[in-house]
């Protein structure tokens, strides 16, 4: 049994008890990894998983793939905070809301622009002199300063919310982008607040960093158990400790099949499997067996093993980073909102969420 | 029913010596800086004058490659094979550096100076999302024009940088332009140009909003930055016009990389699309990291009924785990292939190659080499 497995058992245990999760301090969840490494489908599983009976959590997406209406089988969404389904249920069948919120900057500007500077007309004379479009897209940084100046105010947001009908979030997820981006975009603040050294902007990027470096967030690293992304993950462990930003647990993502023990393992890769026990095996499960299927068979598990074993490399590095770790396993039919909610759960009995 | 697909000759178009610039795009994380490097190699090898532009290669492949020192100039690969009469040379893309170059190369010194000086320069030229891109656009020009002059290269292969989208590489040139001629720079730039008489309402109306929310001092920090930076517009506007005609030209072979996942295999979609809207000259889609085939024709339900009834006998069954491991590789074989059908029925004129996964990652020529054989190798 892996270190790894062995605390999950171990977690498996406490939660029991007292159903605590590593994270419950926390309000802001940041989620990022390598591109490719399935980062999407973990936030969505991270937000499931928290939603337990009675919550309600925020799932916020900021590059404009909508990703989240894909997930879930619903509508594009809009800039607009919709309930889309409910968190993965617990032993009772109980279950919270997730909602989510696609976060585009242009919206999020005016949006900002209305709220703290009641900017109606202006606002949209900017738009015509191509200041929205200019502020979004070219000018170095800003686009990062509105999609996070939006997440802090939904983790922010007084009971009762600001307008009518807003939802209080016990929790927010956020779909960062990738690793390679994920100390700039964070930190886009901290060097706004370099830049503006007095006025609103400041005091806005001053308030969104103290969020940002506080135990009520978690910066969330997805990965898998291959050496470039575990690479990246151990480069982004150490920038963002630099950054003084607050690492929270590496999720490792499409873990194969363990159907083999360590025992059976070694042995396929050694060679030392008996073919007569495998086609009686065989026989007797009222397969059609001759030499050839055997023998592909046998060579599939050395497949295997052979990458089980840089797995296993792999997750001795992973380890060492010295944060809780998670895993989560491939599944070969593709992610749906059924598979959700059964990371969701898998997430759970680990003690993420 | 199956489309059939057309197949991409790689080997067809790293010899054709009317190639001199292959763009390898996709989203983050499909092997994309592999697969240029890989190319890179395989025309060298096959009598290819060749630079490599790379954005972010891994530590252990930029070492093997003697490119692990930013320093913005292409050096030889020592070790790749120059029998054939090629050569290869890579870099590493430094986007502060190639930007402070361009500042250098256009401005005086002393406003060279007070650019470079800037707090926002310094911001915009080193940390800030997008200007990789545009650097990317901007090194890959000036390759070109030093290889047109001094006959130094014949191909050259970029890796584009791993954007939010893939197609922010392409749209980096026109947003750049589509800005310097916008109004807003007319504004920020009033009042450094002109009597106050000049503005308009409406200009007087978003200056003082801006000065609202950014705060008067740090407006006028924006509009010297601005002014300081006007006079270096004009060659910036012109030569992102030029890169993206050159990407236009038919000399020009764009490869799009995926993995054969729904979200890469989408953007892929979107990039063809953008391609073809745009009459960019599309080479082809390589699907890197497809799963090895199965060694047996054991469908995967039999296998799983199979492994059930073993497994029904004795839990820690040998026989009942290979089983079950044929079965996942044979539905992710099958989810494979259900995904590519798709891409192709969508675009059954895109040319394909697919790579089968590697054990390990790539980080040596040797592993280069297998890669560029594997790409040609389509059997």
């Amino acid at each position: 049994m892996t270190a790894s497995a062995d605390r999950t058992a171990d977690r498996t245990a406490d939660r029991a008890s007292d159903r605590a999760s590593d994270w419950s301090r926390v309000r802001l969840h940041v989620v990022t990894g390598k591109g490719g490494t399935g980062k999407s489908t973990v936030a969505a599983a991270l937000a499931l998983a928290l939603a337990s009976s009675g919550r309600n959590v925020l799932l916020c997406e900021v590059e404009g793939r909508q990703g989240i209406a894909r997930m879930f089988d619903v509508d594009p969404l809009p800039y607009e905070e919709r309930r889309i389904t409910k968190g993965a249920p617990d032993e009772q069948g109980r279950a919270g809301q997730v909602h989510a919120l696609h976060i585009d900057p242009e919206s999020a500007l005016l949006e900002y622009l209305d709220m703290y500077y009641r900017l109606g007309r202006a606002g949209k004379a900017l738009d015509r002199f191509g200041v929205i479009d200019f502020a979004t897209t070219i000018a170095p940084g800003v686009r990062d300063v509105l999609l996070t100046g939006k997440v802090y105010e939904a983790v922010q947001r007084p009971r009762g919310g600001r307008k009518k009908h807003q939802v209080t979030y016990d929790a927010v997820v956020l779909d960062a982008p990738p690793t390679g981006r994920i100390g700039q975009f964070l930190g886009v603040n901290s060097e706004l607040a370099g830049l503006a050294r007095v006025g609103p902007v400041k005091s806005q990027a001053d308030n969104i960093m103290d969020l940002l470096r506080s135990p009520r967030t978690a910066v969330h690293l997805v990965t898998l158990l291959e050496e470039m992304p575990v690479q990246e993950t151990s480069d982004a462990v150490a920038e963002l400790r630099d950054a003084g930003l607050p690492v929270g647990g590496i999720v490792v993502n499409l873990v194969r099949p363990q159907a083999l023990g360590a025992g059976a393992l070694a042995q396929v890769r050694e060679g030392t499997v008996d073919p007569t026990a495998i086609t009686s095996d065989l026989a007797r499960a009222k397969v059609d067996v001759d030499a050839d299927l055997v023998a592909s068979l046998v060579a599939e598990g050395r497949d295997h093993a052979v990458r089980r074993r840089l797995e296993d490399e792999q997750r001795t590095l992973v380890a060492a980073e010295g944060v809780p770790t998670y895993e989560l396993p491939r599944l070969a039919s593709g992610i749906d909102r059924g598979a959700l909610v059964e990371l969701a759960q898998l997430l759970r009995r680990q003690g993420m969420a | 029913m199956t489309t059939p697909v057309p197949v991409l000759d790689v080997d067809a178009l790293l010899d054709d010596r009317t190639t001199e610039i292959i763009v390898c795009c996709g989203s983050g994380g499909v092997g994309k800086t592999t697969t240029s490097a890989a190319l890179a190699l395989r025309a060298a090898e096959r009598g290819r004058k060749v630079v490599v532009l790379t954005i972010d290669p891994a530590r252990r492949l930029a070492q093997s490659m003697g490119i692990e020192q930013l320093d913005n100039t292409p050096r030889p690969v020592v070790d790749a094979d120059t029998a054939a009469g090629g050569s290869l040379d890579a870099m590493m893309l430094d986007m502060k550096r190639t930007f402070d170059e361009v500042v250098e190369s256009q401005a005086s010194p002393e406003k060279a100076k007070q650019i470079l000086e800037n707090p926002f320069y310094v911001a915009l030229s080193s940390s800030f999302a997008g200007t990789q891109e545009y650097m990317a656009m901007e090194k890959l020009g000036q390759l070109h024009r030093e290889a047109v002059a001094r006959g130094t290269y014949d191909l050259i292969v970029v890796d584009t940088p791993p954007s939010r989208s893939a197609l922010d590489f392409l749209d980096a040139p026109e947003r750049l332009a589509g800005f310097l001629d916008g109004r807003l720079i007319r504004l920020l730039l009033a009042p450094a140009r002109g009597p106050a008489r000049l503005m308009s309402v409406g200009l007087s109306v978003v200056t003082n909003a801006l000065t609202k929310v950014l705060g008067g001092q740090m407006l006028r920090e924006v509009q010297t930055f601005v002014a300081a930076l006007d006079t270096l517009f004009g060659s910036f506007r012109q030569r992102a016009e030029q890169t993206f005609a050159l990407l236009q030209t038919d000399g020009t072979a764009f490869v799009v990389v995926a993995a054969p996942e729904p979200d890469a295999l989408r953007e892929a979609a979107y990039f063809v699309d953008r391609l073809t809207d745009d009459d960019m000259p599309l080479a082809g889609l390589v699907v890197n990291r497809a799963s090895p085939s199965a060694r047996t024709a054991l469908s995967a339900e039999e296998a799983i009924t199979a492994a059930d009834r073993l497994h029904a006998a004795d839990s820690s069954s040998l026989t009942a785990g290979l089983l079950q491991l044929h079965a996942d590789r044979v539905r992710l074989i099958e989810r494979e292939q259900h995904l590519r059908e798709r891409f192709a029925a969508a675009h059954p004129r895109v040319p394909t190659a697919v790579v089968p996964a590697m054990a390990g990652d790539v980080h040596d020529l040797e592993g280069l080499r297998a890669v560029g054989e594997a790409l040609a190798d389509q059997g």
